[in-house]
């Protein structure tokens, strides 16, 4: 170690109190020379505009700062220096698409938000037409995510309750380890398994051999995405209910089944509906599945079992693709209720989870 | 905090969306501000009880959906639904008796598309009736030049890849007074197998002499450019990158107010695009269907003064004969319209060609003939 | 002992599923992989109309790994910085509002994010490309002269974009996990705040972080409709960043699918089990590291 390390060591403050920082103004002062220099770099050159030049500042903010620390401060604090802006930095160049993202979704969501969008479907409109809504891909999205949360709910309760009540051993083990890898499955992959599976393998046989495109397919396929997270948040939710709760049934020799159903579950209700209400709020923004087995329908169809159906996500992919003068309207205000809903979803089910007296 | 009261909320909120949204319609009447919305006259429907699903060409989707709007607005009984679900779907669905009708962009080919529809049929042959023909646009974006010109070489190379700047001394001798910029070309196709694409190149095949080495397919085969699905997307494409041309229904460049690009033709003169230009060239179409099919064979080269080549002709695909009790009477309703000439009338609005009189006419007689 | 069955059998549903994803994709797709007249694996095109279907997934398999692995490039270094900045430098007031708004952006359907690249961030993405071709135009990624729509370049931002709240929400609990011992000790060895990161936070956290761009990595393999809607589906193998292009296994698939045949269904089924293979060995892997490390800490 040498002298100058040596001399640092200390706490925090001391340190403060013997070697020269920099003042708080600095960073601004560093920030308007970078911007100046920048400004002239770039117009000097001709290179670029305003952007290169935010861009340019931005790089020598970091470099001239570094600068600055070195000579005052010492090396170690430059590169401290220089790592924070760039923390900081990384935030400010994310939001700034984000941000881009919702202004467009307010923006634009708004055109057609009226009661017509909500109220009619697509039938009966063509390119040339400025009215028509979405009411039937809300009752695709709304049914699809029903049912598909009817299957997963108690397959996926049940199947925790194996993992953490019975599991024992390599079965168990596996499950886990797999309830994980399926949490990254493609939706594609699900909507293409739905397709080979229920669409093409199994609706022949009721049909005379056609298969049939259906808004239950659709739920299969959105079931199949949100079972593992439906297990495995329940799975952590039934971890955290105190062993001591069970023993105390055991020991007034309740039965274990019984244990479960009354006394854990129950202890553990609130972080499960949390779980799936997230869970929900995934499949119902998913389109690619609805796209293969559900087809897609212009008018109201509320059989889930027979015809095709359209949703919500897949209402604003259609609308995408359609150039009439009209369709960027329906698709961004489809966009802004479906972005809503699963808003909705996902805030009432964190609020929930904050509420939980379980987690913390 | 249980189970019970988050299932009863759960409930509650389920009930009351249900309850919000149930009072949707699907019979929304169109606002009648459109230009061509409800505007058909009555007077040549004849209506039909029953319902009919079809599928198939999107290139005629629009005239599809503005036909089913005036029908079912004036038969309130009836219920038709197309789906623009593409030429080839359409002839699956319909062979596979899931569609009533299929539209398509080219007749069913010799063979086993032929013999499937036919047994689908119950044995008696499936009729190509032509209904919707249409100019296909050559669509640009290009800064500074209005009127581009081009001849089939010159084209077929430019969706080829070999031509890749606007100044090319191809597209200057075809422009002489026009100043090109250097800028590169963006070519920009379909990604789905389309009829549009299957005329388009079988306009390029016959008409480039040579320049076009990719024949006659639904599917885009040369390489390079930007692929896009549907017209819609196309169009949409060209619309928004600087130096791009695409080839879209002449429906899309309207809606999308395109540059469209003059073609040489047969008679050695560039041809802008209009619904009449168009319409000679269809009118000089053979017929090469027999008895009441009314396929028809296009002479791109045509010869004929002001005529615009390049065209595409869609079809209705439907049974002769064996056609089910309960659906007859609205096929032959609702083609029986769309043949007619009020139901042609609507086309040219929409950016179609109606079909040429002496075609039309055997359409209408096909129809009567359906059984 | 019927409850027990009933959990058991659910349980195992989940190994089922998975079993089945494969089997029915296999048995659907052997129709396809026998009647290609080309080499399956090594084809770059997609004709699956007609009597001689020929068709390969080199190209999109290729465009599904390059695409996803720039979203990676951009994604993770930013992804990082502010998981960082949110476990570590954020007054912890403000980091927990702002993990809540992270994790409401991971919920955002991927469809948005499409339809907003396609038609807005286009723009600027289509002024970058000019200048990057301008100004390191010699390098051959940045090599093409337009005109710049649809690329590998705006797919990929876009899709960096989209994972970028996995990554962030992920890499930030391990960065928590970090225990207060370590970090201490650092500071009190006399570190400045990035020297304790560095030398307590980040390797402390290193299998998680692994494991969490890897999860990101699957997710950007799989993305299927954000992609559809800002790639330009050329079916190509090359270099080229900028000019219109890109394609993956699954914007193939919701590009195709509505206009395919029955046999062009299976092919497309063929390819999707490609991917549904890819993706299932990059979470395995991931998987294992995660499980590895929680044998390594002790804690499960």
């Amino acid at each position: 170690m040498s002298v100058q390390t040596t001399e640092r060591v200390g706490l925090q403050n001391a340190q403060q109190l013997r070697t020269k920082t920099l003042p708080t103004w600095s960073p601004w002062a560093v920030a308007a020379a970078a911007l100046v220099v920048s400004f002239v770099l770039v117009y000097l050159t001709s290179w670029g505009g305003a952007v290169l030049t935010g861009v340019v500042a931005a790089v020598l903010f970091v470099l001239f700062l570094g600068i600055a620390a070195t000579v005052v401060e010492g090396s170690r604090s430059a590169r401290n220096r220089m790592a924070t802006t760039l923390i900081y930095g990384a935030f400010l160049l994310a939001l700034a698409p984000l941000i881009s993202v919702a202004w467009t979704l307010i923006s634009k969501g708004t055109t057609r938000l009226d009661g017509n969008f909500f109220g009619t479907s697509m039938n009966n409109i063509g390119a040339f037409d400025e009215k028509g809504g979405a009411y039937h891909a809300i009752i695709g999205t709304l049914e699809q995510a029903g049912i598909a949360t009817l299957i997963t709910v108690p397959l996926g309760i049940l199947g925790a309750i194996y993992i953490v009540e019975y599991g024992r051993g390599f079965l168990a083990n596996a499950i886990r380890f797999f309830v994980d890898v399926m949490t990254g499955i493609p939706s594609i992959v699900s909507g293409l398994f739905i397709l080979s599976f229920w669409v093409f393998t199994v609706t022949p046989l009721f049909n005379n051999g056609q298969a049939r495109y259906s808004g239950f397919a659709a739920a299969l396929s959105l079931s199949v995405l949100m079972l593992p997270t439906v297990v495995r948040s329940t799975e952590e939710m039934l971890r955290l209910v105190p062993s001591a709760l069970r023993e105390g049934a055991y020991a007034l020799g309740v039965a274990r089944w019984k244990t479960i159903v009354s006394i854990v579950l129950p202890t553990a209700g609130p972080g499960i509906v949390t779980g799936v209400m997230l869970a929900v709020a995934r499949a119902a923004g998913e389109t690619a599945p609805v796209l293969l087995v559900a087809g897609g329908l212009s008018s109201i169809n509320f059989n889930v079992f027979s015809g095709n159906q359209s949703s919500l996500s897949l209402y604003v992919f259609e609308q995408a693709g359609v150039a009439s003068e009209f369709a960027p309207g329906r698709a961004w205000t489809a966009a802004l209720t479906l972005v809503v809903l699963v808003l909705v979803l996902t805030v009432a089910a964190k609020l929930l989870a904050r509420r939980n007296k379980l987690a913390r | 905090m249980n189970f019970k009261r988050h299932g009863i909320m759960a409930g509650i909120a389920l009930t009351a969306t249900l309850a919000l949204t149930a009072c949707g319609s699907d019979n929304e009447t169109p606002s009648t501000t459109s230009s061509n919305g409800g505007s058909a006259p009555a007077s040549a429907i004849n209506c039909a009880k029953g319902s009919l699903t079809a599928q198939g060409s999107s290139a005629q989707k629009n005239a599809m959906d503005e036909w089913i709007k005036a029908y079912q607005l004036k038969c309130t009984d009836a219920k038709i639904d197309y789906q623009g679900t593409g030429s080839g779907a359409g002839i699956t669905a319909f062979s596979g008796g899931t569609a009533d009708f299929a539209g398509s962009d080219s007749a069913l080919k010799d063979g086993d598309e032929t013999t499937k529809a036919a047994a689908r049929c119950g044995g008696s042959p499936a009729l190509n009736l032509p209904m919707v023909t249409g100019p296909i646009a050559i669509a640009y974006n290009l800064d500074g030049v209005k009127d581009l010109q081009l001849k089939p070489e010159t084209l077929a190379k430019i969706f080829a890849g070999s031509i890749t700047k606007w100044d090319d001394a191809a597209i200057k001798a075809d422009n002489s007074s026009a100043t090109l910029p250097s800028t590169p070309i963006l070519a920009v196709h379909r990604s789905d197998s389309s009829g549009t694409t299957e005329n388009f190149t079988g306009y390029l095949d016959k008409a480039s002499a040579g320049a076009w080495t990719f024949g006659k397919d639904k599917v885009w085969k040369a390489t390079g450019g930007q692929a896009e699905k549907g017209s819609d997307g196309v169009a949409a494409a060209v619309k928004k990158t600087a130096g791009s041309i695409g080839y879209v229904e002449w429906s899309f460049a309207k809606a999308n107010s395109l540059g469209t690009a003059k073609i040489y033709n047969g008679a050695g003169e560039f041809t802008a695009l209009t619904g009449a230009a168009a319409g000679k060239t269809v009118a000089g179409a053979k017929i090469t269907g027999t008895g009441d099919d009314l396929k028809l064979s296009i002479d791109y080269a045509t010869k004929e003064a002001g005529a615009y080549p390049i065209v595409l002709v869609t079809y209705e695909i439907v049974c002769s004969k064996g056609i089910a009790a309960d659906k007859l009477a609205l096929v032959k309703g609702f083609l029986g319209y769309t043949a007619s000439t009020e139901g042609q009338a609507v086309l040219d609005k929409l950016g179609y060609a109606p079909l040429p009189e002496s075609v039309q006419t055997k359409v209408a007689a096909s129809i009567k003939n359906l059984a | 002992m019927l409850f027990r069955g009933t959990a058991t059998f659910a349980g195992s549903m989940v190994l089922i599923i998975i079993a089945a994803i494969a089997v029915f994709l296999v048995v659907k797709a052997i129709p396809a992989f026998q009647d290609d007249t080309e080499n399956f694996f090594t084809f770059k095109e997609w004709f699956t109309d007609g009597d001689t279907p020929r068709f390969g997934i080199a190209a999109t398999a290729f465009g599904t790994v390059l695409t996803a692995a720039l979203a990676l490039l951009i994604a993770v270094p930013v992804a990082l910085g502010i998981a960082l900045c949110l476990s570590h430098y954020a007054h912890r007031r403000v980091a927990t509002t702002l993990s809540f708004i992270i994790d409401l952006l991971a919920a955002v359907p991927s469809v948005v994010f499409g339809l907003w690249g396609r038609d807005y961030f286009y723009e600027p993405v289509t002024n970058l490309s000019k200048w990057l071709h301008d100004t390191v135009g010699w390098l051959p990624i940045f090599g093409s002269e337009g005109p710049y729509g649809k690329s590998v370049l705006l797919g990929s931002i876009v899709l960096a974009i989209m994972i970028l709240p996995i990554v962030t929400s992920l890499s930030r609990e391990v960065f928590l996990q970090t225990p207060r011992e370590n970090q201490e000790a650092a500071l009190a060895l006399g570190s400045t705040k990035w020297e304790m990161i560095r030398t307590a936070v980040i390797p402390y956290g290193k299998a998680g972080i692994i494991a969490s761009v890897m999860l990101g990595l699957g997710r950007a393999l799989g993305e299927t409709i954000a992609l559809a809607l800002t790639l330009g589906s050329v079916f190509a193998i090359n270099w080229d960043f900028l000019g219109p292009g890109g394609i993956t296994i699954a914007s193939n698939i919701a590009n195709r699918f509505g206009e395919a045949d029955e046999f062009g269904r299976s092919a497309l089924i063929a390819s999707g089990l490609v991917l549904f293979a890819i993706t299932l060995v990059v979470n395995m892997a991931a998987r294992a590291i995660v499980y590895r490390r929680r044998e390594f800490v002790g804690s499960a």
